[in-house]
């Protein structure tokens, strides 16, 4: 029911085309020294109106949500709230004219109940009795049902996801901003949530959504902003659009697709044998009792939602966190549960780990000394005899660059100046590069734009056909779906049996996600 | 309207990275300007008794040359703790222990007269500073504790062990009752001889070439890469396979080792002997050092050579403008304070926002 009102509310009001805008941006530019990240870029989003915003990364909409959010302020151009020009100072002052935003990484205490997190972002900040009820009766009518009194460390993704869109409703904004809203979500939560968003449309609150899910975008918003390189290069219907269409404009090229055929499997590479893990950390989970065994020549997809135990098996795997028992990770036929990082690669082995700045790179270093981070004891003469060789390990940059297209401004530029996309391939490229035996990689194309991400699959692809065993931990179904030959899922520290890619659905996935994956009995255990 | 702005920029600034600490110097002469101008003098002439006149006579540059070795051999190692992410704030306790423990042969082994004594006293003082310094490591890696805290609470426990020490059982029974133990013998002091018409000993050609192997290793060995990576991102250090308490324990001890050498050169070459105080807080001034020359061993060669002409300077304005010397304390605070504050150049530039372009926006 909620689609149908929707659809046709946001297109109605469209249609009457004399009605003013509740928001318009017209003409912003944004400079950040002499970069432009903002070039004259207007907008207008109609009440009732889902409006999709699209750009590859670094096309300038998170500086553009910024601007219409108030933590930025443009150089020139202007802001219009109802056709009113307005100054946004501040997200105070943006919530106060009602501008609310949900963010893309959740801004919750996970030790406080849900009512006590929502009360901190209100004036009077008390969460009493009354401020339960609402929430309750608010969670209720949009179908985003919560538990006021639960701990945010007990909640689900989604749930948690929840509990910032509340948060945002109880302030009565008349435009909500969503930055890439489902990159956490199942498809069923995905799809609950797109109920609840049509309804709020129904109502008239506006919608700005974010998201590289273009197959979604199609199917939910009203209207799409397309960005490039900080201008708004095309406004369009989504719906009359095809997916290619839409990443055609954001790129501004032909996408080349991702080519798969099946390599020849060879010898199992990886083989996981019960492995059990304790965690040590206060919200972490403990990995229960995972087997799993990948050939050389394949890929194998983990699929879950985060915080199912992505992080601590990818941590058990990589040797940064101990195991109990030697041989309950074996790498090309050695019991490796015991041994370091260094050793595990020393076995032909390589690590892909899910944060880019801080875990796989070290923000401040310059490449080639980010290439000694994880080539250092790799038995490549990169250090030897106690001294670095970073000649050396320029070259490697330089090699990377070349076959994986990492744009970068001068030769050998610190890490944390490559925009995420660029570092994403640095950060692959300098494993690729090194054709090893077993590459463990989470979250490959994490907040990547289109071509890198398309550029990443088809080297892992590629590394497998060449003989390579894969593993790729990872939340993006679509990606999974495009690169993986058989598919397990993570949930709560279980991990499903991997089963054939071709034989499975992403609602099938979907559902194991959800906790469907959990083995029956193992929890007595 | 106008005001100012700071932007961040995409890399750090190489030029400013060399330039900041000259800012925070002229700021700092500034600074003093305005002290001496407030006290009544002549602002010009305080600067030239406090930051010139201590120079300008070869007795003035043997002081300084003095002054600047321990502090620049102590900044070295704190400046590899600093890298690391370890706040070492104990320096002069491991001075102090370290020279305490030395000085076990001279005191205790009296008889004990050889050329062996000397380079043993050294390594002797070496192991004691770095045993210290690991009591604080080990707190941090087994309990969690915090290391400013606990390597500051023990430099009073060393200074009071010290105290007790050259009052009760190592007091000199030659020495009158006052608070002192007995005069080192002749193989265990460290004797300057005359090179070009300063008096220097063995202890600042140790002080250069230990800058010269710290810059070798923080630039091309393994071991320097390790230290920057795990004080810049501890995760990212695991993930090369790099041990954060080892390398707790590792920049503890080194620091420990080069206060305690320190502290015996001290001991052995100025005074001889342990008495209650042996140092004008070195250990503390040569955190200062290490954060003026940032964190470099060149960088740390020439701020021990700036802070240590503050000493002199201090000493200057006393005899020459009836100044309190404490003043020189004063600057070396205001100094870091600079420092500090300067080093946000690195990493931003400031601009001038004029009112057209910061409000045009929202007119």
């Amino acid at each position: 029911m909620g689609e149908g009102t929707g659809d046709s509310t946001g297109e109605m009001l469209r249609r009457v085309g004399g009605d003013t805008p509740l928001l318009e941006v017209r003409h912003v530019t944004k400079r950040f020294g002499s970069f432009t990240a903002n070039d004259s870029v207007s907008l207008k989003i109609m009440p009732g109106e889902i409006h999709a915003l699209l750009g590859e990364n670094g096309a300038g909409k998170s500086t553009l949500v910024k601007i219409i959010y108030g933590s930025l302020q443009p150089n020139s151009g202007g802001i219009f709230w109802k056709g009113r020009p307005v100054t946004v100072g501040s997200p105070a002052e943006a919530r106060a004219l009602g501008v609310g935003m949900v963010f893309q990484h959740f801004s919750l205490f996970e030790a406080m109940t849900v009512a006590e997190n929502i009360a901190l972002a209100l004036p009077n900040c008390r969460a009493t009795g009354e401020l339960s009820d609402t929430i309750a009766r608010v969670s209720a009518n949009y179908g985003l049902p919560l538990d006021p009194n639960a701990h945010i460390a007990d909640l689900s993704v989604g749930e948690r996801q929840r509990v910032e869109i509340v948060r945002c409703l109880l302030q009565n904004p008349e435009l909500i901003i969503m930055d890439e809203p489902t990159s956490v979500l199942t498809p069923q939560e995905a799809d609950q949530l797109f109920v609840t968003l049509r309804r709020l449309a129904a109502e008239g609150c506006a919608i700005l959504y974010i998201s590289h899910r273009l197959e979604e975008v199609r199917a939910l918003c009203h209207h799409a902003t397309i960005m490039r390189r900080a201008k708004v290069v095309a406004e369009t219907d989504p719906a009359r659009e095809t997916v290619n269409t839409l990443a055609q404009l954001m790129v501004g090229n032909e996408i080349t697709r991702v080519v798969r055929e099946r390599g020849k499997l060879g010898p199992e590479a990886i083989l996981l044998k019960g492995l059990t893990q304790v965690s040590q950390e206060a919200f972490g989970v403990s990995l229960k009792d995972i087997d799993l065994s990948v050939r050389a020549g394949e890929i194998v997809a983990i699929a879950g939602i985060a915080g199912n135990g992505q992080k601590e098996l990818f941590d058990a795997l990589s040797g940064e966190e101990p195991l109990e028992k030697e041989d309950m990770v074996i790498f090309a036929g050695e019991a490796a549960g015991l041994m370091d990082i260094n050793e595990r690669r020393l076995l032909g082995a390589a690590f892909v780990p899910e944060e880019r700045l801080g875990h796989g790179a070290v923000p401040a270093l310059k490449l080639s000394e980010n290439v000694v981070l994880t080539r250092h004891g790799t038995g490549e003469g990169i250090a030897r005899r106690g001294f670095t060789r970073f000649g050396k390990a320029g070259r490697i940059v330089e090699t990377v660059t070349s076959l994986f297209d990492v744009r970068k401004g001068v030769l050998d530029p610190e890490a944390r100046s490559l925009s995420g996309g660029n570092l994403q391939k640095f950060v692959v490229g300098r494993e690729v590069e090194r054709t090893p035996k077993i590459l463990i990689v989470a979250q490959p194309t994490w907040g990547v734009d289109a071509g890198a991400a398309a550029v990443i699959r088809q080297s892992l692809i590629d590394l497998s056909r060449k003989g390579a065993a894969i593993l790729v931990i990872s939340q993006d179904l679509d990606e999974i779906f495009e690169i993986a030959d058989r598919i397990a899922v993570i949930s709560r520290g279980h991990l499903s049996k991997a089963e054939d890619a071709d034989t499975l659905t992403p609602e099938k996935v979907g559902l194991l996600m959800a906790g469907g994956a959990e083995k029956k009995g193992a929890a007595a255990a | 309207m106008m005001r100012l702005e700071l932007v961040k920029r995409s890399e750090k600034s190489r030029l400013m990275s060399v330039l900041s600490p000259v800012v925070a110097v002229a700021l700092t002469v500034v600074f003093a300007g305005i002290v001496f101008a407030a006290q009544g003098h002549n602002p010009l002439t305080g600067i030239w008794y406090f930051f010139l006149e201590p120079i300008t006579s070869l007795w003035g540059v043997e002081q300084l040359i003095t002054k600047a070795t321990p502090l620049v051999i102590i900044a070295l190692g704190l400046s590899v703790c600093y890298l690391s992410n370890n706040w070492n704030i104990g320096a002069e306790g491991q001075l102090t222990i370290g020279a305490i423990v030395g000085s076990i042969l001279p005191i205790l082994f009296p008889d004990f007269v050889n050329p062996v004594v000397l380079p043993l006293m050294l390594l002797m003082a070496m192991a004691g500073g770095a045993l210290f310094a690991l009591i604080p490591a080990k707190l941090k890696t087994v309990f969690g504790t915090n290391e400013i805290l606990t390597s500051l609470m023990l430099v009073y426990c060393s200074n009071l062990f010290l105290d007790w020490m050259v009052r009760g059982p190592w007091r000199s029974p030659q020495g009158y009752n006052f608070p002192i133990t007995v005069d080192f013998h002749e193989w265990a002091v460290l004797n300057a001889v005359d090179v070009g018409g300063i008096y220097l000993n063995l202890s600042a050609p140790i002080a250069l070439l230990l800058v010269v192997i710290l810059a070798v290793v923080m630039r091309s060995t393994l071991k320097g890469f390790e230290i920057r990576v795990l004080g810049q991102s501890p995760r990212a250090g695991a993930f090369a396979g790099f041990s954060n308490r080892r390398m707790t324990a590792f920049a503890f001890a080194l620091s420990g080792a080069l206060a305690g050498l320190a502290g015996m050169m001290v001991v052995m070459s100025e005074i001889g002997k342990l008495q209650p105080v042996i140092s004008p807080g070195y250990g503390f001034t040569a955190i200062i050092v290490a954060f003026l020359g940032r964190l470099n061993p060149v960088g740390i060669l020439i701020a021990g050579l700036v802070i240590a002409s503050s000493y002199l300077g201090g000493e200057a304005i006393q005899t020459s403008l009836q100044m309190s010397s404490k003043l020189a304390t004063v600057i070396q605070g205001v100094l870091l304070f600079f420092v500090l504050a300067a080093d946000t150049l690195i990493l931003y530039k400031v601009r001038l926002v004029t009112g057209r372009e910061g409000e045009g926006a929202h007119a």
